[in-house]
């Protein structure tokens, strides 16, 4: 395995270079080796023609490769002049020049055109402006190539627009600028040339102007928009989709969330959901779908807007709650959120039923037993045991194991976040019928996969988000083709059903 | 073929996590039996055991009883500091009671008692719902229990003995039961109702689920801030009773000698024990076999005349050698350094 194979990027000075990809694309490893944090096993690194090696940041700075992180790397409690000059300040055996220091610090933010109090802790300045500082401080030495790794996903719009003026800027100087985000958005506003990764390989290389949203959207994904249309659409009939369609009709409403939300992580959504129905939440990755399951669930507490469980409003969320009013969660990360490795099969999958029940009412070991047994049996997972420490199964046991811990609870509303990532192709199917045979019982399922295919084939309804916002919803008819679009739009879609009540 | 056998059952038998511990507790007993020899003699005056044995018992039950509560917190994930203060505090509430009032025994129990079980839930509360660092947040009642242990039983040391000295007080730490100590008595059972609350309800797997993966048992709907809280209270509830031997044992309330390192000898004994600082599964017994490992190891060191304050250092090499030996990732380097010297001499 390779984190990054064969890839050719070149950089022009005076370009803005977007650099996108999924989440493990090997955007930041191929950041990484230009600036000496990983060392490359092949290939070449040419600097204004002329081969040069960096085996360390340090190294990489003093050639004129300067990175700016997307947590800024600046001491929040040293002044904004320090943070600008610290490691180069200007003096003589060991004495500073703080006077010349501070001229430094002055003509760097003069060139980005910022007026800061030089004295001021720079933790008293917004985030925003600490990346700008960090800039200045980057940018203050015979730079040639600038780096900015996810630079915006912790600003807010005006701040991103500042922030592009002083990006344009430094183009106009010659710079090279290197961009990696995923927002779309912005990179068709601030960038001249598009390299897309996937899977730590070269995709291809593009000029912004010339690569329509829905085929970037495609590249990102790995599926080809110039295909017969034939190969998009459902392999269900329409029929059994319209079907569906009626059927939900029929179905109470079980799960309704009203302007939820999350400051910093996830914009106000609507999303109703009834039994017997499965809903998908498609989307690039890190695009906001697990943040939706997690505030449903209440591993995050939202910070407004309502959310109604059979008609009832809930109150201080909390996953304790949430299992209480039936919702079951298996999330996208398993060993953080999920399985507890150490413990054994059994203790996993007793662990959510013993919870919701008091302490004295201990499920006696023969049961518990019979229960480990009886689920290892129906979902077939491997074990040599029910006593087997979790951590030694398989990736798909594990997660196995997580939906019988839940199946034992038999929930209302079952959440599924990426339920098939790294297992096989029998394994995933055997999660497809899973699904459908827990829908026919009657249960509401959150169905959350980066494989639109999957998508397609499990759900009724999907609800599609970029860029931490819900941008609407499909319904009947879904195919991967109208998922993608709706993810390229600059704007949700007029034709697709609008959420009420959002931005 | 039963060669082969016989050395798979050697492997399960000193990979098991209490093989090492129990190794060391039989070797040293064997020194003593060689180099001791009244050390295995138990004598019967009026009803009750006496002997060396019977005593590295009784002197080692506030180790025990304070393992028993550390091996609960640490399973959490976490570390009480305060165990040694808050034995301190118990002793001046139970001799300010003795003294100044004409409270009955089982009164001046539960008030200790009862102050114990409120210092836990202090530690349990910056734990769990301030979120301090373990360390830290017990640090504070460890740095300040004594002083307020002082302030309850005065600036000197108090004497409960005399005339208003309670007969029945002094049984807690002196008398006998079945023949046997009474803290011996206390800690058996105190063992085994916290074995029996933790295995037979399902009160020990939240706690290990909770040290495992305290996020993951959050998702899973088990309340990681209750159990913590709990864990600190019993921990506190163990050190009372604790604090309450010592203070009988010796008729007095000394504020400040007190515990003194006893919350340090609990965390060995645990670690020596086979529960991982790390928090998840943990292993009552091995602490009971810990606790009295250390108290057999400081038996046997002054038996032989070595000097206390030169005391801790042997004991401190024992515990390093049972811990290495415990350790996956020491036998594992020991196991290669082992073979890699067999070739060589096969060479």
């Amino acid at each position: 395995m390779h984190a990054l194979a064969g890839v050719n990027f070149n950089l022009q000075a005076g370009e803005v270079h977007a650099l996108m990809g999924e989440n493990g694309a090997g955007k930041s490893t191929l950041i990484k080796t230009l600036t000496g944090v990983h060392q490359r096993d092949q290939g070449t690194v040419l600097l204004d023609g002329k081969p040069v090696s960096a085996s360390s940041p340090l190294q990489a700075e003093s050639l004129g490769i300067k990175t700016v992180y997307q947590e800024v790397n600046l001491i929040p409690h040293l002044s904004v002049a320090e943070n600008i000059t610290i490691g180069r300040q200007p003096g003589w055996m060991g004495m500073v020049n703080w006077r010349a220091a501070r001229n430094a610090a002055k003509r760097a933010l003069d060139r980005l055109g910022l007026n800061l109090d030089l004295d001021r802790e720079l933790c008293s300045y917004s985030v925003a402006i600490q990346q700008m500082v960090a800039i200045a401080r980057a940018v203050s030495e015979d730079a040639k190539v600038l780096i900015l790794d996810e630079p915006t996903s912790s600003l807010d719009e005006n701040e991103v627009d500042d922030l592009f003026v002083i990006i344009d800027g430094l183009r106009k100087d010659g710079l090279g600028v290197i961009f990696v985000t995923h927002f779309l958005d912005q990179v068709y506003r601030i960038s001249d040339r598009i390299t897309v990764l996937r899977s730590g390989e070269l995709v291809g290389e593009y000029l912004t102007a010339e690569l329509p949203r829905l085929e970037l959207v495609g590249e990102m994904l790995g599926k080809n928009v110039n295909e017969d249309d034939a190969m998009w659409s459902s392999s269900r009939q329409p029929s059994t989709g319209d079907r569906h369609a009626i059927e939900v009709k029929e179905k109470q409403t079980l799960l309704e969330a009203k302007a939820w939300r999350r400051r910093g992580a996830m914009e106000p959504f609507d999303l109703t959901i009834g039994s017997g129905e499965v809903l998908g939440l498609a989307g690039l990755l890190g695009s906001g779908r697990s943040e939706i399951a997690r505030l449903l669930f209440g591993l995050d507490a939202a910070t407004g807007g309502k959310l109604c469980i059979d008609g009832k409003l809930c109150a201080n969320w909390s996953p304790r709650k949430a299992i209480a009013a039936g919702l079951a969660f298996c999330p996208e990360d398993r060993k953080v959120d999920g399985v507890i490795g150490r413990l054994s099969v059994r203790e996993n999958i007793l662990l959510a039923m013993q919870a919701s029940r008091s302490v004295l009412k201990t499920v006696s070991l023969p049961q518990q037993t019979a229960l480990a047994e009886h689920y290892i049996d129906r979902l077939r997972i491997k074990t040599p045991s029910s006593e087997t420490a979790v951590d030694t199964l398989s990736g798909g046991n594990q997660q196995k194991v997580l939906l019988a811990r839940w199946l034992a609870m038999s929930p209302k509303l079952l959440i599924l976040d990426e339920p098939t990532r790294g297992i096989d192709v029998g394994a995933k199917s055997e999660v497809e019928l899973l699904v459908e045979s827990l829908r026919r019982e009657g249960m509401a399922i959150i169905f959350i996969s980066s494989e639109l295919d999957e998508i397609v084939r499990t759900c009724q309804r999907v609800a599609v988000v970029r860029d931490h916002q819900l941008l609407g919803e499909l319904q009947g008819g879904i195919s991967e083709k109208a998922i993608m679009e709706m993810i390229a739009s600059a704007k949700p879609i007029d034709g697709a059903k609008r959420v009420d009540g959002a931005p | 073929m039963s060669k082969r056998k016989r050395s798979s059952l050697v492997g399960i038998l000193t990979s098991h996590s209490l093989f090492w511990p129990i190794m060391a507790l039989v070797a040293l007993l064997g020194f003593n039996a060689i180099f001791v020899p009244s050390f295995f003699y138990i004598q019967v005056v009026d009803g009750h055991l006496f002997g060396s044995l019977i005593d590295v018992l009784n002197r080692g039950a506030i180790g025990v009883v304070l393992a028993i509560g550390m091996t609960i917190v640490i399973a959490t994930g976490g570390v009480d500091l305060s165990v040694g203060s808050v034995m301190a505090i118990a002793g001046g509430v139970a001799a300010l009671l003795l003294t100044e009032t004409q409270a009955s025994c089982w009164m001046v129990v539960g008030a200790a008692l009862l102050a114990s079980l409120l210092a836990g839930l202090v530690n349990g509360m910056l734990v769990a719902k301030l979120k301090i660092q373990p360390i830290i947040a017990t640090l504070i009642l460890m740095v300040s229990g004594r002083g307020i242990a002082k302030f309850i039983a005065g600036e000197k040391i108090i004497t409960i003995g005399e005339k208003s000295f309670d007969a029945s007080f002094d049984y807690f730490g002196n008398g006998h039961l079945l023949g046997l100590p009474f803290p011996v008595s206390i800690f058996v059972v105190l063992f085994v109702v916290t074995f029996l609350a933790t295995r037979w309800t399902s009160i020990g797997l939240f706690v290990e689920a909770v040290g495992a993966n305290e996020k993951a048992s959050r998702a899973a709907g088990v309340s990681a801030t209750r159990v913590k809280i709990w864990a600190y209270v019993f921990a506190g509830f163990c050190a009372g009773i604790a604090g309450l031997i010592a203070a009988s044992n010796i008729g007095a309330a000394d504020t400040i000698n007190a515990g003194v390192f006893s919350e340090l000898d609990a965390i060995f004994a645990v670690v020596v024990g086979a529960t991982a600082l790390t928090g998840g599964r943990f292993s009552l017994t091995g602490s009971v076999i810990g606790a009295i490992l250390l108290q057999l190891m400081m038996t046997t060191l002054y038996t032989l005349g070595v000097p206390s304050d030169v005391a801790p250092v042997p004991k401190a090499v024992v515990i390093v050698m049972v811990c290495l030996l415990q350790s996956p990732v020491f036998r594992d380097q020991f196991g290669r350094l082992l073979s890699m010297e067999r070739k060589r001499e096969g060479l």
